[in-house]
């Protein structure tokens, strides 16, 4: 297990190596100099331009570059913002945390909403797992911004049981802020994840060992818990993790949406004005969050299931 | 699940019992779609008026027989531009479905072919590009080459071929090791003739399974990526850039533009990926 999860956290560090270069590399690629967006149209001396120029080490040949600045991520140091010249390290641990609690708090519905349904739709059947059928088919066609859309004309517009922009502070004022956000984040997730549970628990329900159970009289609570959801728990955890993993750029839509102030909507807005300093750091922040939850999912997979092959299998 | 896969073949074979392959539910996608691509179609000859050009005076008209669906925010007619919306979510849904189908039936068919070491190569390459969300590609790539449809499509694109592929070179690879493909190339045939005449064709199944079932997800990333500003730009009519467009006015009482395009877009997913589910006989939420 140890050799196993070491080995995959090697092939998530060489993932993201990689991973950084090509941001890098992307972003040197793009057309436009980076000095001509600091001066910002007015007109200043060949000097002054080249003074610019080596403060920020544009001259330097693009591997220097490159190595200049993985060694300052690897210290924590993200560079410095183009367009409000603050520190990138210092703006992202101000956004982080709405990012953060916006995308807990719709896994949690996902997971809570999406498991607890499927499962109760597939062990019970009948008009609550036909309702449940139908709602995942539509749930699944919704597409978070349009739910976000939604919502707000709703609940906060018509209804106006909740605010229409912000993130609030404090944990209740938070809780109000972002219950609609997660709602529209999670919703399509909540929707497959239903459906996927459901389709387990049903192939579980008939599966021979279940019908023994029953047969031999072990009473229905304890076969639903212990031989049915159990066992249908492994197609649920890998699609689960799948859209937990998706959360991480999905919430950018979402942000923006709702005008929250994570790091999703701060990355539209560092691409709408070719900030790049701090659109790479986003990037490899979202890539590494990305490749640390795909890899909790993995090993969580293998410990749920011990028949998963450890050595076999590199993807 | 497994009734739907026994039944699938036999009814596909014989084609007039196309409609009982596809069920009602089946059938009323089917019909949806063939609308919706008439729309985009002709649009010119449906439309009552011009998309993009509206007067202020005119601004959030309810419904009336001069203006079907009442007017935007800007006076525009909202029939007019949901039809040409159409177009743009259509068409870049397309382009993305055709170039990810392609590219990845290629990837598959050369790792399938050589095996071993290009394999393993391809392996590698495209596990690097499942280490970045399909839409954070997209979005860097608006910020490398700036906004538009071409970039997002093309960058979407390239974002989903890491599923296709990975899914056709399974079926490929099961394919190549079958004795009739052994022996075409022992008789000297070249791998180029043989995955082309040979493994092509028996994974086309595949190949449109997954791009009916990619097209949904195209057409949500498609309109998401226009609705944050970096795909479709203004004035150009779009799904997704009018549920964005509409957010203001819903916040002053004006729902209708964002609920008509968004209800365009849910209506337009759901018909495609209930197709992607009878070609493929499984449940949505699978990706191919």
């Amino acid at each position: 297990m140890l050799r196993f999860i070491i080995r995959r956290l090697g092939a998530l560090a060489a993932t993201l190596l990689i991973s950084s270069f090509l941001i890098f590399a992307a972003m040197y690629a793009a057309p436009g100099s980076p000095e001509s967006f600091l001066v910002q149209g007015r007109t200043v001396s060949p000097e002054v331009l080249a003074s610019i120029r080596a403060q920020y080490g544009l001259d330097d040949p693009f591997l220097v570059r490159y190595g200049h600045w993985l060694g300052g991520v690897l210290t924590g140091d993200l560079g410095e913002s183009l367009t409000t010249r603050q520190d990138v390290a210092s703006l992202l641990a101000s956004r982080i945390p709405t990012t953060l609690w916006l995308t807990a708090y719709a896994a949690v519905l996902i997971v809570v909403f999406g498991v607890v349904v499927g499962a109760i739709a597939g062990l019970r059947g009948g008009a609550f797992d036909t309702a449940v059928l139908l709602g995942s088919s539509v749930g699944f066609a919704i597409p978070t911004f349009f739910a976000a859309v939604l919502l707000m004309s709703v609940f906060s517009v018509t209804l106006g049981w909740f605010p229409v922009f912000g993130s609030g502070s404090g944990l209740a004022d938070r809780m109000s802020h972002l219950t609609l956000p997660a709602v529209a984040l999670a919703l399509p997730a909540v929707a497959v994840v239903a459906r996927i549970t459901r389709t387990a628990v049903v192939e579980e329900r008939e599966a021979e060992h279940v019908q023994i159970a029953l047969a031999r009289g072990v009473p229905w609570r304890i076969v639903a818990r212990r031989h049915i959801v159990r066992n249908a728990m492994l197609p649920v955890t890998t699609i689960v993790g799948v859209n937990i993993a998706a959360l991480v750029a999905g919430a950018a839509v979402v942000e923006h949406a709702f005008t929250l102030d994570g790091i999703g909507a701060m990355l539209i807005n560092a691409v709408q004005q070719k900030d790049f300093a701090v659109v790479q750091a986003i990037a490899l922040v979202l890539v590494a969050v990305f490749g640390v939850v795909n890899l909790v999912i993995d090993i969580l997979y293998a410990v749920i299931d011990p028949r998963v092959q450890l050595g076999g299998e590199s993807a | 699940m497994s009734a739907e896969t026994l039944a699938r073949p036999a009814a596909r074979r014989r084609g007039g019992d196309l409609a009982v392959w596809l069920g009602p539910l089946g059938i009323a996608a089917a019909v949806i779609i063939a609308l919706i691509t008439l729309a985009a179609l002709f649009a010119p000859l449906i439309a009552t008026h011009d998309p993009d050009i509206g007067s202020v005076v005119q601004r959030y008209q309810g419904p009336s027989a001069e203006h079907l669906l009442g007017t935007d925010q800007s006076g525009r007619d909202l029939f007019s531009r949901l039809l040409y919306g159409a177009r743009t979510s259509l068409f870049g849904a397309a382009v993305v479905v055709l170039l990810a189908g392609g590219g990845g039936a290629v990837l598959a068919l050369v790792a399938a072919w050589f095996g071993r070491n290009v394999d393993a190569f391809l392996g590698r390459v495209l596990d690097l590009l499942f280490a970045f969300p399909n839409l954070l590609l997209a979005i860097l790539a608006v910020a490398v080459f700036g906004t538009g449809l071409a970039q997002v499509t093309i960058a979407l694109a390239i974002s989903y071929v890491p599923y296709t592929a990975r899914v056709l070179r399974s079926v490929a690879l099961r394919e190549r090791r079958l004795a009739y493909v052994q022996a075409a190339e022992l008789q000297g045939l070249s791998g180029l003739v043989v995955s082309l005449r040979h493994i092509l064709p028996n994974i086309v199944p595949q190949i449109l399974t997954g791009a009916a079932i990619n097209f949904g997800y195209a057409m949500i990333d498609l309109a998401a990526l226009s609705f944050l500003g970096l795909g479709v730009q203004p004035p150009t009519a779009d799904w997704g850039l009018m549920v964005s467009q509409g957010k203001d006015s819903l916040l002053q009482g004006y729902p209708q533009q964002s609920m008509l395009a968004g209800t365009c877009i849910v209506v337009a997913v759901a018909a495609f990926s209930v197709i992607g589910e009878r070609l493929g006989g499984r449940k949505a939420g699978g990706r191919a």
